[in-house]
């Protein structure tokens, strides 16, 4: 094991590094999410058959990418507190649930706000928009689970073992288009192949999701934050930090 | 509470300080034990199963008595009906045992958590989903469904059931230390129903219309055997982390 991954189970080295890294991204979420809702909303050309409606999918496709991607987070966390005992990965795994189910739900209010002019209903009951509610549903048995069990640490582990349930659901989120091939277009962006959009309709949408990701990591390091300094109130560093913040 | 005498009959005698690993006589001692437990509370058996009647009755009140309407409903209606039940009954899977501390001594025992858990489960399905299983029919009839639909009902049932005890267990293993685990327990639960749940329909209305239905049994079929092989693992880590907890 590399020193890193033992310096990421200190709540203190942890507190540090986070504070460091934190304009960084925050920056950077800024800057990206605010160029890529200017260029997408604005300049990117309308499309050909939806005309201007297709601009929510700037918001639409980056929601739903880190609605998953913040269960996969969760779920590595998950093992990886499960395994090593790592009160670090606790706290992340309890701090990226809500982040992950406001997305979630960010994710299908622009689904039904675009299906509305597009398909002619608020809500089509398709594979693709089901999984992502039973995702939501997954990350409100999460929350609610965490926030059932008193003790820190059992309520970790029996939500980090939810979760790795859960994980089971992701292929049949990620795969359902293609097993039942319904009304919902086929993803996006696919790794093997270019993209149907033209560039200067997917150049802002990359911005966008690399914007999202960016804009997670700020929320999450502050979730983190704020979680380590309630759990390690008693440390002495953490005095300390609050008596150096007053003097 | 009954229950501490039927404990230590059952289990294989030993030799003082010799442990033996018998993962087949642990698991036939925990579901003779578990049947004999749930022979002594009759009236707990009956409750599912009379839940399961009235949720099927309430969707001719509620929704409409007309043959043509019910029988497009019926296999979901059953399926949901089934469903609801199995998650009304695993509340109590590991109560009394977690309450009484027999639990605890199941998870210190020598023997194989994995095969205790199994045998647990395994009971659990022989007293809800199989009776289920056997008066699906019954609700069928009531709520219309075409006579081809029958053997799809029963045998999605047959495959489906087994697989709501397993993954039901295992969020009735992760609420068994709460005091009200109920409601959160079917939130646990719910979501990771949905795949049976849409095969399990799939399969009877597939039969219905006279199409195939061997693909939504073997995908039934595939998610049991996944069920077998893995959500014992996470039933016998949920147990460990409530009881330790």
């Amino acid at each position: 094991m590399p020193r890193w991954f033992y310096q990421l189970a200190s709540p203190r080295w942890c507190y540090q590094i986070t504070g460091k890294l934190l304009p960084g991204f925050a920056i950077a979420a800024l800057l990206l999410i605010a160029v890529g809702t200017v260029w997408g909303l604005a300049f990117a050309p309308p499309d050909y058959q939806q005309g201007n409606s297709f601009r929510i999918i700037y918001l639409h496709v980056p929601t739903a990418y880190m609605a998953q991607s913040i269960y996969m987070t969760m779920a590595i966390a998950g093992a990886v507190g499960l395994i090593w005992k790592m009160k670090m990965a606790d706290m992340v795994l309890k701090c990226c649930a809500p982040i992950g189910a406001w997305l979630a739900v960010l994710a299908l209010a622009t689904g039904a706000i675009w299906g509305k002019p597009t398909w002619g209903s608020w809500w089509v009951w398709d594979a693709r928009l089901t999984s992502m509610l039973i995702l939501l549903f997954l990350y409100l048995g999460v929350i609610a689970l965490n926030s059932a069990i008193e003790s820190e640490s059992t309520a970790a582990q029996a939500t980090a073992v939810l979760v790795l349930v859960g994980l089971v659901n992701i292929p049949i989120i990620k795969y359902s288009v293609d097993w039942w091939n319904t009304l919902h277009q086929p993803a996006t962006f696919k790794v093997t192949e270019k993209p149907a959009m033209p560039v200067e309709m997917w150049m802002p949408l990359l911005l966008m999701v690399i914007g999202f990701y960016a804009f997670f990591a700020v929320a999450l390091m502050l979730r983190l934050r704020n979680e380590i300094l309630r759990r390690e109130r008693r440390a002495g560093w953490v005095r300390e930090l609050l008596q150096q913040q007053r003097g | 509470m009954n229950n501490k005498a039927t404990n230590a009959c059952h289990l294989p005698e030993l030799k003082s300080g010799e442990i033996s690993f018998q993962p087949g006589r642990i698991f036939w001692a925990t579901l003779v034990r578990e049947l004999n437990l749930a022979l002594r509370r009759r009236s707990d058996l009956i409750n599912p199963l009379v839940f399961f009647l009235m949720v099927a009755t309430l969707f001719p009140l509620g929704v409409s008595p007309e043959p043509s309407v019910l029988s497009t409903l019926a296999p979901g209606v059953v399926w949901v009906a089934a469903l609801l039940a199995t998650l009304l009954s695993l509340d109590s899977l590991f109560r009394s045992d977690f309450d009484d501390g027999s639990l605890e001594q199941m998870l210190l025992s020598p023997q194989p958590l994995f095969v205790v858990v199994l045998g647990k489960v395994l009971a659990h399905w022989l007293l809800t989903g199989l009776p289920l299983t056997l008066m699906a029919p019954l609700l069928a009839v009531m709520l219309f469904l075409p006579a081809e639909g029958m053997w799809g009902l029963m045998l999605s049932l047959l495959l489906g059931t087994p697989t709501l005890s397993l993954i039901g267990a295992i969020g009735a293993a992760l609420t068994v230390g709460l005091r009200k685990g109920g409601v959160l327990l079917s939130l646990l639960v719910l979501p990771l129903y949905i795949p049976v749940l849409i095969f399990g329909t799939a399969a009877v209305e597939a039969a219905v219309t006279g199409l195939p239905l061997g693909g939504f049994l073997a995908l039934l079929g595939a998610l049991l055997a996944a069920g077998l092989a893995l959500s014992p693992l996470a039933i016998a880590a949920g147990l460990r982390i409530s009881v330790s907890g």
